[in-house]
């Protein structure tokens, strides 16, 4: 949109990233300095170009729409061609079930030492995939704090004052049905995602099923009780401390083993007999990490995008 | 044909990413193009899930000692659909938090709307 950003003119970058840092912020780029904003040579041209533009805008509308249409109907049929091609559905001898997953299975449970083959696979032969993911989800959340969170930058003081209306409301509005239930329910969802993450190595689950579930719990318990009860124990710094730590507990764990696993050095972590709650090596700890990290995700992003804080 | 009806599972899997695909081109409303994106993205998973199953065995879970690769279904492509999962979370969180900031600076979510007023700006 901004014509001027391909310049290689230090002024001109630097006036870039002005406005960047602005939008960022949630100012509006246009209250920078006059000399910030593009040049105003060829007005007149730029403004008889938009004319222009404006009058076919109808057309261009069409043009777009069926060609939008035509691209994805030969997608289609292209990709149903292709499915034509595949082998056929559940058949062992899909080219996909090779040497790999011979491996998994046959050795999984005595190298892993996880009775769940699926664990085994993401958080020991692929751990450094899940942790990919976890940063992922990290990083996602930290781009939400950055653009939903209340602070002096984002938010004005007619939407602070809307807020503390709405808040005010929400007090009087007790939900006597849904606190009564979620009292009842709200410890059992806990138990059931505590549940899921220490069995992730035995029993379908996991990590981020169960951290999803703990989610979901700690979501509840707000909508039932108010976010202020919720940010007696949950608050931004917690959050933050949790993620973090949970994190470089996993980077740590993980690269200890993958670096006496690649060297063919003596691991001191036992792997415990199969079947057992605390064996498997460090999946067990590796799960509770990732569910701590999931579980945390999960309530922030409805907490920032509903309250705008933790 | 036949072989897409044995293959349905994919086939359904191919059409639903092409709706998703046409919803994100064709929708302007911008939260209706990311639930576009979700719909690809429930896709691919379909997808990826109809390629690891074989018929007639179990999920990847040893409970009574077999360690025989005929016993149990394709366990990489779950791990594949964790990864997309999360991904596809990440990826909606962030992008539904640039709509609301957009939103509450144009004041709609209409994607042509937007940008002529962005361009609009831009002139003035």
């Amino acid at each position: 949109m901004n014509n001027t950003s391909q310049n290689t003119n230090p002024k001109e970058n630097n006036c870039t990233w002005k406005r960047f840092v602005a939008w960022v912020n949630g100012e509006e780029a246009l209250t920078l300095p006059k000399h910030c904003i593009s040049e105003k040579v060829e007005k007149s041209e730029k403004s008889k170009v938009r004319k222009n533009w404006e009058e076919t805008a109808e057309l261009r509308q069409k043009i777009y729409r069926i060609l939008s249409i035509v691209i994805c109907l030969s997608i289609i049929v292209m990709l149903l061609i292709t499915v034509k091609e595949l082998p056929p559905f559940g058949s062992s001898t899909n080219p996909a079930s090779n040497e790999v997953v011979e491996r998994y299975i046959e050795s999984g449970l005595e190298e892993t030492g996880a009775v769940n083959i699926v664990a085994g696979m993401i958080l020991d032969y692929r751990a450094f995939d899940t942790f990919g993911e976890s940063a992922v989800l990290f990083l996602a959340v930290m781009c939400v704090v950055i653009l939903m969170r209340r602070d002096s930058n984002n938010i004005s003081a007619e939407e602070d004052q809307e807020i503390a209306e709405d808040e005010e409301f929400e007090k009087e509005d007790s939900n006597i049905i849904l606190k009564q239930i979620a009292a009842f329910i709200v410890p059992l969802i806990f138990l059931f995602g505590i549940y899921v993450i220490l069995n992730g190595h035995l029993s379908p689950g996991g990590g981020f099923s169960g951290g999803a579930i703990v989610g979901a719990g700690l979501i509840l318990y707000s909508i039932a009780f108010g976010h202020e009860k919720v940010r007696t124990f949950f608050t931004f710094r917690t959050f933050t401390k949790i993620s973090v730590s949970c994190l470089l507990t996993y980077c740590a764990a993980k690269g200890y083993s993958f670096f006496t696993g690649a060297n063919h050095l003596h691991s001191i972590i036992p792997k415990g007999t199969p079947g057992n709650i605390l064996s498997s090596g460090l999946i067990l700890p590796l799960n509770i990490c990732v569910g701590m990290i999931v579980a945390c995700t999960m309530y922030g992003f409805y907490a920032l995008f509903t309250k705008g804080d933790i | 044909m036949t072989q897409l009806i044995i293959n349905h599972y994919e086939a359904a899997a191919v059409i639903l990413f092409g709706i998703g695909f046409m919803n994100l081109l064709l929708q302007n409303n911008l939260i209706k193009k990311f639930i576009g994106l979700n719909i690809m993205d429930t896709a691919v998973y379909l997808f990826l899930a109809a390629k690891g199953y074989i018929t007639g065995r179990i999920a990847p879970i040893v409970v009574d000692g077999i360690l025989d690769v005929e016993h149990y279904i394709n366990p990489v492509p779950s791990g594949l659909v964790l990864t997309g999962i999360v991904v596809s979370v990440s990826v909606t969180a962030f992008s539904l938090a640039l709509v609301q900031r957009l939103y509450k600076s144009y004041g709609t979510l209409d994607m042509d709307k937007i940008m002529s007023m962005a361009r609009k700006e831009e002139e003035e």
